[in-house]
């Protein structure tokens, strides 16, 4: 159950628990519990909500930064994504294979303001060598759903 | 001026579908619960395979039966999913969808006036194409009792001296229903004692909700009587790609090899390109898409105890079909009325067949969020033909 209830949670984490409980075709009860547990064991970390910004009269710039550094000695990447992702305006750290070490997403008011934390935040920590920041244009799709595009049922509506 | 047209066309009634689709048409702000396909998209691996076929200028006919690597796939997914042994080489017909693979299998097997057995409710086309062939079609009336299922006393009792084909279409549409290996069981013994032939359309065999789904081919003396009709258009959400096929004993299908050069010398190129991408990487696609109709057929479900509509539980496609014989109407009655009041579109049972009388479809192809809004209306409907009655 688990496995298909985390699909379903991943898309729509404002489903009703009842209705939950019928999909799936088990007692509600379980999914209070199931729940619960995975909340508790750190497996469902928040229930977030997918917004357009683009759509609303909010301004908001996102940036991917690729940041190169010096792993330390005993602590690996794991130091320095620390002092990375306690910065509140940092989305997301990862750290990855190939040509950089650390990925980092960024959202901010404006282009001045990430500008600023990448150039007096970001680069003047002690490991890192160097940062390439890349600005997003615009999101096509994300978290498995396209923006651009609303589903248009082009089925004729009544065939055998 | 003489008449042009020909007697046996003439005689034939249109889809009762048809009525619907014309009123549905006309209203703008109309909901469906009436199709028969899929609401995914082609996963894209699949559509770029198309895609990237065009590209090659791969725009040519294949070989009449199909293009071998697609045959040798079809063979390989029958023997990993049903443990099935077939040849691609004389055992294999790519057809234009599972329809066409019905048609020319009731042309290659019947001479005038032999019976064909037709269960129903089933899918309109049956009937029709048993009538163009020059077959008798002859009625089996399956019952809710039996969930639908055919039974071998029903088979039994429908067979004259005259009986040479079955017609097995399970999983089911309109109804769900679908036979487990024990019901095929039964019934394979009356179609051995009797010498009949099976046409068995199984082109919901990957939408079964209660273990796999058994083939009528997989039981002992039956794959040499049965043409297997499986094909794209249900399983991985194709329908448009116009692509099917048929299994069964070489001596017939190399006459329904015949017919199809003929007719049609060979399926869509670009769709059977698609097609061994499906076959081949697709099965990760099927069970999501399976998992997703699982989790509306149990809501459905759900819905219809809430609301006091009988309903046996389906195991099989896409389809729920619940009684409402309740309310004291037909189907068509019920239908135009839920679809008048409540601007939701649904199919009367008695579309496929007679003894759907006090039934309707409802297709579970719509993503939940659209069920939801639709099985309000029903519910509120319900209510409204309740205290109509209370009256």
């Amino acid at each position: 159950m688990r496995e298909e209830l985390l699909k379903i949670i991943e898309k729509n984490s404002r489903i009703d628990l009842k209705e939950l409980a019928v999909i799936l075709g088990v007692e509600e009860i379980d999914v209070v519990n199931e729940m619960a547990a995975m909340e508790a064991e750190g497996i469902i970390c928040g229930y977030h909500t997918l917004i357009d910004w683009e759509k609303t009269s909010i301004e908001k710039v996102s940036a991917l930064i690729e940041v190169r550094v010096t792993p330390q000695r005993g602590q690996g990447f794991d130091n320095i994504a620390e002092r990375i992702y306690k910065y509140p305006e940092v989305h997301a750290v990862y750290l990855i294979s190939g040509g950089f070490d650390l990925l980092v997403t960024l959202e901010g008011k404006s282009l001045k303001e990430v500008s600023a934390f990448v150039s007096d935040k970001l680069s003047t920590l002690d490991s890192i060598l160097s940062t390439a920041t890349h600005f997003i244009l615009k999101k096509y799709k994300d978290h498995g759903t396209i923006l651009t595009r609303r589903y248009e049922d082009q089925r004729e509506k009544v065939t055998p | 001026m003489r008449n042009p047209l020909s007697d046996k066309i003439v005689s034939i009634k249109p889809s009762g579908i048809r009525r619907f689709f014309d009123i549905v048409s006309e209203m703008d702000d109309a909901i469906s619960l009436g199709v028969g396909e899929p609401d995914f998209d082609t996963p894209w691996h699949i559509r770029d395979e198309g895609i990237y076929s065009l590209e090659k200028g791969r725009t040519f006919y294949t070989s009449n039966a199909g293009l071998k690597e697609l045959k040798e796939e079809i063979c390989h997914y029958l023997r990993r999913r049903f443990g099935l042994e077939y040849d691609y080489r004389h055992e294999v017909i790519v057809t234009v969808g599972g329809s066409e693979a019905i048609d020319i299998a009731l042309r290659a097997m019947i001479n005038p006036g032999d019976e064909v057995l037709i269960p129903q409710p089933s899918y309109v086309s049956y009937e029709p194409c048993a009538i163009l062939a020059d077959a008798k079609p002859v009625i089996i009336n399956l019952k809710a009792e039996n969930e639908f299922r055919l039974t071998a006393r029903e088979l039994r009792e429908a067979i004259t001296d005259k009986t040479k084909v079955l017609i097995l279409p399970f999983p089911n549409n309109p109804t769900g229903a679908i036979m487990e290996r024990r019901d095929l069981e039964e019934i394979a013994k009356v179609i051995e004692e009797k010498d009949l032939f099976v046409i068995s359309d199984e082109i919901y065999a990957e939408l079964t909700y209660k273990g796999d789904h058994v083939s009528i081919a997989q039981i002992p003396g039956m794959q040499e009587r049965t043409i297997l009709i499986n094909g794209f258009s249900k399983s991985y959400a194709m329908t448009g790609w116009r692509l099917g096929y048929a299994c069964g004993p070489e001596p017939i299908l190399t006459q329904m090899l015949k017919i199809h050069q003929y007719a049609i010398m060979c399926a869509p190129t670009t769709s059977q390109y698609a097609a061994v991408e499906a076959m081949r990487n697709g099965d990760g696609d099927v069970a999501q898409m399976r998992e997703q109709y699982n989790q509306r057929r149990r809501y459905l479900m759900h819905a219809f105890r809430e609301m006091g509509l009988p309903c046996f539980e389906p195991y099989g496609a896409f389809y729920v079909f619940p009684c409402i014989a309740q309310f004291g109407m037909t189907s068509d009655e019920f239908a135009t009325r839920f679809l008048r009041e409540e601007k939701v579109a649904v199919v009367p049972g008695t579309a496929f067949g007679d003894c759907g009388e006090g039934f309707i479809r409802i297709s579970y192809a719509y993503s939940l969020e659209n069920l939801k809004v639709a099985i309000a209306r029903l519910a509120d409907f319900v209510g409204k033909l309740r205290s109509e009655t209370k009256e």
